[in-house]
């Protein structure tokens, strides 16, 4: 039975108190074999899980996950959604994402709260005015909404920004209006639901010890659960790909570094749009609690800490304060890091490997939640069909060796 | 934020400081010959392990010079820090904490505080 969430039902739960909501999703124990097991219960997880079942019949599905559902980096995100990228096989993924996006919490009847309020990318020198007005067309020239903004019209939408008196003044801006936020949480949530409606196995507190092979081909993985054998494996375990791929004698072009984020206390709504700097390295929104949702960068160095140093936060509340002056006086909330898997080019593996039926969605480095239903819609055909989709063909492991990069690091933000 | 004791200046802030990955990497012999996968492994591929990890740092904003480090990346824990020319230390002389791929070290990763 479709569990369905309207008006009507919220009212009725509200008078009783909200203690008869029905389970989300099921517990089940780990069945001994099943045809594609994913490892990984984020968003990009979940989502491949759902669009597995939902667009290719696959029904003996099992996602296992090491922990909570979205307790990695879905719930650790910033949760910016854009598609503002620079080449055309970024922009057809992130763009496809971001149509997917917009019909999202009517496809699922649950609501991820996708709110296109806009998102800004500052240019505060003369090569970012060149760098953000290409691409700026690179994106009108594939359909995507990108324009520039001068300062006075900045200053228009972000009354609060300081523009002039600062070391690196504000001179510009990219803007996308179909940019914006969503719920992070509520992505993993909807994707799961829908998903175990649909038989997939939803495995919380399994944790994937060892991926097993035999002569060229998967068997199965090794869980805290037990061995489960399978005839595909997805993995898409975002900062531990990279260890999970070594269990399996695959090395991957990846580097895991902790990416922190910050939140401060909820003050009354400011600002009503996304802002992002690379060049200064702050990124901030505002969410619906009217906590300032801030955006800090990587370490410099290798480590599965999900801690972060204190000297990058120091840099990114550095450059709030001066970008903002009213916030200086503010305090902060809480802190935390993810583990993110980080590409030589900033761009995203969704591949197939050496090893038959063995799968990888990784590399989404800084940025990977804007694509999460993007990623997981193609990566559900990858696995599905054995071969890529177009709009991820060139986003494969081969491209390390034919050189044929996708350098996305100017559009990334995140400087890696 | 660590402390770093570099060997011709002592301890400092790690900030002082630049990372440059791992250490010990090879450039493959007779370039001209080898695939391109070969060398795309070469150029792109460096090792990520959770736990004991040998790689480089630069002490940029001090002596300049370059040293290298055993760290375990599951808690930042630097383990030995010796000078380029010295022979690399043996990995088993040195505690794995990290038991399982995703597995968390009992003390020192970021989530520790809310284990008991």
């Amino acid at each position: 039975m479709k569990k369905k969430y309207s008006i009507f039902s919220i009212a009725k739960n509200a008078l009783k108190g909200h203690k008869d909501w029905p389970k989300m999703w099921r517990s089940p124990e780990p069945r001994e074999f099943y045809d594609v097991i994913i490892i990984g219960g984020g968003g990009h997880g979940l989502g491949t899980a759902y669009y597995l079942a939902k667009e290719h019949g696959l029904k003996n599905i099992a996602v296992i996950e090491k922990g909570w559902l979205g307790g990695g980096n879905t719930g650790r995100n910033t949760t910016i959604i854009r598609s503002n990228y620079l080449w055309d096989d970024s922009a057809h993924l992130y763009e496809h994402s971001l149509k997917l996006w917009e019909n999202l919490s009517t496809e699922l009847n649950y609501n991820v709260m996708f709110s296109q309020r806009g998102v800004m990318n500052l240019a505060h020198n003369e090569h970012d005015i060149k760098e953000i007005k290409r691409r700026v067309s690179a994106n009108n020239l594939n359909g995507i909404d990108s324009l520039w903004l001068s300062k006075e019209e900045i200053q228009k939408k972000v009354p609060i920004m300081n523009t002039d008196n600062l070391r690196y003044p504000v001179l510009g801006a990219s803007y996308q209006p179909r940019g914006g936020t969503a719920r992070h949480d509520a992505v993993a949530w909807g994707f799961a639901m829908r998903a175990d409606e649909m038989g997939v196995d939803v495995i919380q507190n399994c944790e994937a010890h060892q991926i097993k092979t035999k002569n060229g081909k998967i068997e199965g993985v090794e869980t805290s659960k037990g061995f489960i054998r399978a005839n595909k494996v997805g993995v898409v375990a975002s900062g531990h790909t990279g260890v999970l791929a070594e269990t399996a004698g695959i090395r991957l072009p990846l580097q895991s570094k902790p990416l922190q984020a910050l939140v401060s206390e909820p003050i009354k709504p400011i600002i009503d749009t996304v802002v992002m700097s690379s060049a200064v390295h702050a990124y901030v929104s505002q969410s619906d609690k009217g906590e300032l949702v801030i955006g800090a960068g990587t370490d410099g160095y290798n480590s599965f800490t999900q801690r972060g140093g204190f000297d990058i936060i120091e840099e990114t509340v550095r450059a709030m304060v001066e970008l903002y002056p009213v916030f200086g006086k503010m305090k902060m909330l809480r802190q935390w890091g993810g583990i993110v898997d980080i590409c030589p080019d900033a761009s995203p593996i969704i591949s197939k490997c050496d090893i038959e039926g063995l799968f990888f969605n990784c590399g989404w480095g800084t940025g990977g939640f804007k694509a999460t239903p993007g990623s997981a819609n193609v990566f559900a055909h990858t696995i599905a069909k054995n071969e890529a989709h177009q709009i991820n063909s060139a986003f494969n492991l081969d491209r390390f060796a034919s050189g044929k990069l996708v350098d996305e690091h100017g559009a990334a933000a995140v400087a890696h | 934020m660590l402390i770093i004791d570099c060997p011709y200046c002592g301890p400092r802030d790690q900030s002082e400081f630049s990372n440059g990955g791992e250490a010990h990497v090879k450039r493959p012999d007779g370039s001209a010959e080898i695939g391109d996968r070969e060398w795309g492994e070469y150029v792109f591929i460096r090792a990520n392990p959770k736990g004991i990890f040998y790689e480089r740092w630069v002490h940029s904003h001090g002596c300049r010079k370059w040293f290298n480090c055993v760290r375990d990346t599951s808690t930042d824990e630097i383990l030995k820090i010796y000078k380029i020319d010295e022979e690399r230390p043996k990995l088993d002389s040195f505690k794995n904490n990290v038991k399982t791929p995703s597995g968390e070290p009992n003390l020192g990763s970021g989530n520790f505080t809310v284990k008991k």
